[in-house]
């Protein structure tokens, strides 16, 4: 039992904060925003030199092998950070769909160039109808001649627009939402039948609508097995979701300390308002929430690549039902004590509460996982 | 990072469980599990059983009947302790007063002490708070005045829990009325058998008799008894305050009782299905399990630090503030599941075990209702949760 950093991920974790000291500063990223994919393209140049973005992947493609305790490492310093760039959508969603379904041929071919940044990918699988339930697909791939035909809208696809190639789940067989039936497919963006419709999100990133309109791939295109896909995405949302936790507890930190600061300079009736007991109380109370969060966050890390799912599923579900709590509990108490400058685009404290907010959205919410948890029986047997 | 204990931690964890199964007297485990009210002897009996295996004090130094298993090994322990669910050593002799005259006694106090305290020949009681001074301890007024090798104690010590079984009592007294607060304050060991000593009871809401009165009226002391330097029992208190603390989240004990939630709520009908099938409560006893795992990694993750650093931390406010909600919110379960029932007076309200037979109701109902009143307690004692928040915004924040 252990909870402290090997010497090589405390130098990966130095690098990456430097990183984001260097480049991060707030007005920077407002920059940053504005630029014609909704972030940095130098950045992500950058990101790749310093080896982050083929952290996950074998080194016999140009990564460095890294596990979940190092995507952490980067997740939670994006989160301090606020990051713009698709490191979440490009290396954690799609990146593990090919790390995990690709055949050696597509991981040979592709890996190399998300690891140098010369690739962004995204992954095409929530629709209009779907909400929060993974396996509900309405897209459809049918077998023609030895390749496959993909029609279907997809919705909320991270970083769609920037994406050059998209991880695409289709169904093969069975009722709209059965787990068994579905297919996951690399698409190129510039094929024949991809229309893309980007737009900002409301915490200052990137997605779009993608639809898919007879889209013609090759068989090789495939990820995992065609129609029996499922357990790969639930693998890859499962690890996905610890890494959101870590963005989230990053962020949560980040606000917590932004509100402790403030309380230590800004004054009224003569007195910093960090003297005043109700403002210390629910200081205490955000720091409760945040360390149970980060706890939690741990957890989910050290679950994320667990093999027994029943045991994974209830450590992330648990990890998501404290993340979505505690950011709340964080991020209402940081603009409450800010008050009105809090409210205001210019103060980054909002940003942060903005961009922890939809991170309980993504993947499922705190309430849906808690009913989840209890469906399963729970975290303690009767 | 690595969440697994060594397979030398899980054969330890195996041994503790094993004689918990072995050795806990059905009966204590029993009420336990029913949340009855254990007897002075119960408490005694299980102490004694801990103390032959060589388990009582086990933080204790090896020299004075302790061992040297770590913060890991001590955190297995305790939890498998409370989970069996067995009750704790008497916390006041163990946890309090051992290691403050570990720490700050004398040869003679270690000898004459430690022994008894670990085999619970002495029952020991806490006399900190008074009337006028809870929260704000360092106001207490009960005096100590030296003359002819004595100390003569006057005054008034509350909330002194199970002084109606003690034989001794550690007090904190004022020993110099003209000094700064927390600068003219004593620590005093005094028998309870001592003329002038009187012991009044405090019925608590939930109808149980667990704590005290006592009064002092010209109680001599020898002055022996004194611990540490006079005038500088405050360092004592600190010290003894910050050892409270450890152990608090009860993480062990919060998991056995959600057993006893579901294994009841599963025998509760309600709308013709268990109420175990209900999603709402299910929902809620769920997010308690939420709660409960955090904790558990938190405690987790001060009991790592623990191993690389011996100083006090003050993450252990939170695992006092999360600790006692968690154990109040599954008290508050409790009575939710026994719905109608939890309305019959069923428990005694003395030191008898006149329980109101045959029961009213499910047999389980009796006590739970009762114990939902009676810890409303942990979100005050070992020091109040808003005290705890003051504690975080000091140390932790800078505020």
């Amino acid at each position: 039992m252990d909870f402290a950093l090997s010497e090589e991920q405390q130098l990966l974790r130095h690098s990456v904060e430097r990183l984001f000291a260097d480049h991060y500063a707030f007005e920077a990223r407002k920059r940053y925003a504005q630029e014609k994919d909704g972030f940095s393209r130098a950045l992500w140049a950058r990101y790749a030199e310093l080896g982050l973005l083929g952290l996950p992947f074998a080194e016999e493609h140009g990564g460095s092998g890294g596990g979940p305790v190092e995507t952490m490492i980067v997740m939670e310093a994006i989160g301090r950070a606020l990051a713009l760039e698709p490191y979440f959508a490009t290396v954690v969603l799609a990146g593990g769909l090919i790390r995990l379904g690709g055949s050696e041929a597509l991981r040979a071919a592709i890996v190399p160039k998300i690891a140098s940044g010369e690739l962004i990918l995204a992954f095409a699988h929530a629709e209009r109808q779907s909400r929060y339930d993974l396996a509900d697909v309405a897209a459809t791939a049918r077998r023609v001649g030895s390749g496959y035909m993909l029609d279907g809208a997809k919705s909320l696809v991270l970083h769609g627009d920037s994406a050059e190639k998209f991880v695409v789940s289709a169904r093969l067989g069975g009722g709209q939402r059965d787990r068994d039936g579905i297919g996951l497919f690399l698409v190129d963006a510039a094929d024949k039948g991809v229309s893309t419709r980007g737009y900002a999100t409301v915490d200052g990133l990137r997605a779009a609508e993608v639809t898919f309109a007879g889209v013609r791939v090759p068989a090789e295109a495939a990820l995992g097995t065609p129609g029996a896909a499922f357990p790969l995405i639930e693998r890859v949302v499962d690890a996905a979701i610890a890494a959101l936790a870590a963005e989230a507890v990053g962020a949560m930190a980040a606000m917590h300390a932004l509100t402790v600061d403030y309380m230590k300079t800004r004054k009224q009736f003569g007195v910093t308002i960090g003297s005043f007991q109700a403002l210390q109380h629910r200081a205490a109370d955000m720091l409760i929430a945040l360390e149970q969060a980060r706890s939690m966050a741990m957890l989910a890390t050290m679950m994320a690549a667990e093999d027994d799912v029943r045991e994974r599923r209830a450590a992330i579900s648990a990890a998501k039902v404290q993340i979505g709590r505690s950011g709340r509990i964080v991020g209402h108490g940081a603009i409450q004590i800010h008050g009105g400058i809090g409210m205001t685009m210019e103060a980054s404290v909002g940003h942060y509460f903005k961009r922890v907010t939809m991170i309980d959205t993504m993947f499922g919410d705190a309430d849906h996982h808690l009913g989840l948890l209890a469906e399963s029986g729970g975290l303690i047997a009767a | 990072m690595d969440l697994g204990f060594t397979p030398e931690e899980n054969a330890f964890r195996d041994e503790v469980r094993a004689f918990m199964n072995e050795k806990l007297p059905p009966a204590i485990r029993n009420k336990m599990i029913e949340g009855r009210r254990l007897t002075k002897e119960d408490i005694v009996t299980w102490q004694r059983v801990l103390n032959a295996k060589g388990w009582a004090v086990p933080h204790w130094p090896r020299q004075w009947g302790g061992t040297d298993w770590g913060p890991v090994k001590t955190y297995l322990f305790r939890d498998e302790l409370q989970q069996a669910p067995a009750p704790e050593p008497l916390p006041f002799g163990t946890n309090m007063l051992g290691p403050v005259l570990i720490a700050f006694g004398t040869e003679a106090q270690k000898k004459r002490f430690l022994p008894r305290i670990a085999n619970l020949d002495d029952w020991w009681c806490q006399g900190f708070s008074e009337p006028g001074a809870g929260s704000d301890l360092a106001s207490l007024k009960t005096s100590a005045k030296r003359a002819n090798g004595h100390y003569i104690v006057n005054g008034q010590k509350t909330w002194t829990t199970l002084a109606q079984y003690a034989d001794w009592i550690f007090c904190l007294v004022r020993t110099d009325a003209a000094a700064k607060k927390q600068e003219g304050i004593s620590f005093l060991l005094i028998d309870m058998k001592t003329p002038g000593i009187t012991v009044r009871p405090i019925q608590t809401i939930d109808g149980g008799h667990e704590v005290n009165e006592v009064f002092f009226d010209d109680v001599k002391v020898p002055a022996e008894n004194l611990v540490g330097a006079e005038n500088k029992g405050w360092d004592c208190a600190k010290f003894l305050l910050g050892n409270e603390r450890t152990g608090i989240a009860r993480v062990g004990a919060s998991k056995a009782r959600i057993r006893r939630l579901k294994e009841l709520a599963a025998l509760e009908q309600s709308g013709g299905k268990p109420l175990i099938a209900d999603e709402r409560f299910r929902a809620k006893i769920t997010a308690v399990e939420v709660e409960i795992k955090a904790l558990e990694m938190t405690e987790l993750r001060v009991v790592a630090e623990r191993t690389r650093s011996n100083k006090p931390d003050p993450a252990s406010s939170i695992l006092k503030i999360k600790g006692s909600e968690i154990q109040q919110i599954i008290t508050e379960l409790l009575v939710e599941v026994v719905g109608p029932y939890a309305l019959p007076d069923q428990v005694p309200h003395d030191e008898s075990d006149r329980w109101n037979e045959p029961p009213v109701g499910p047999d389980w109902a009796g006590p739970l209702a009762p114990q939902y009143f009676n810890y409303r307690k942990t979100s005050i004692y070992g020091g109040s949760n808003e005290i705890q928040k003051n504690i975080i915004a000091k140390a932790i924040l800078g505020l």
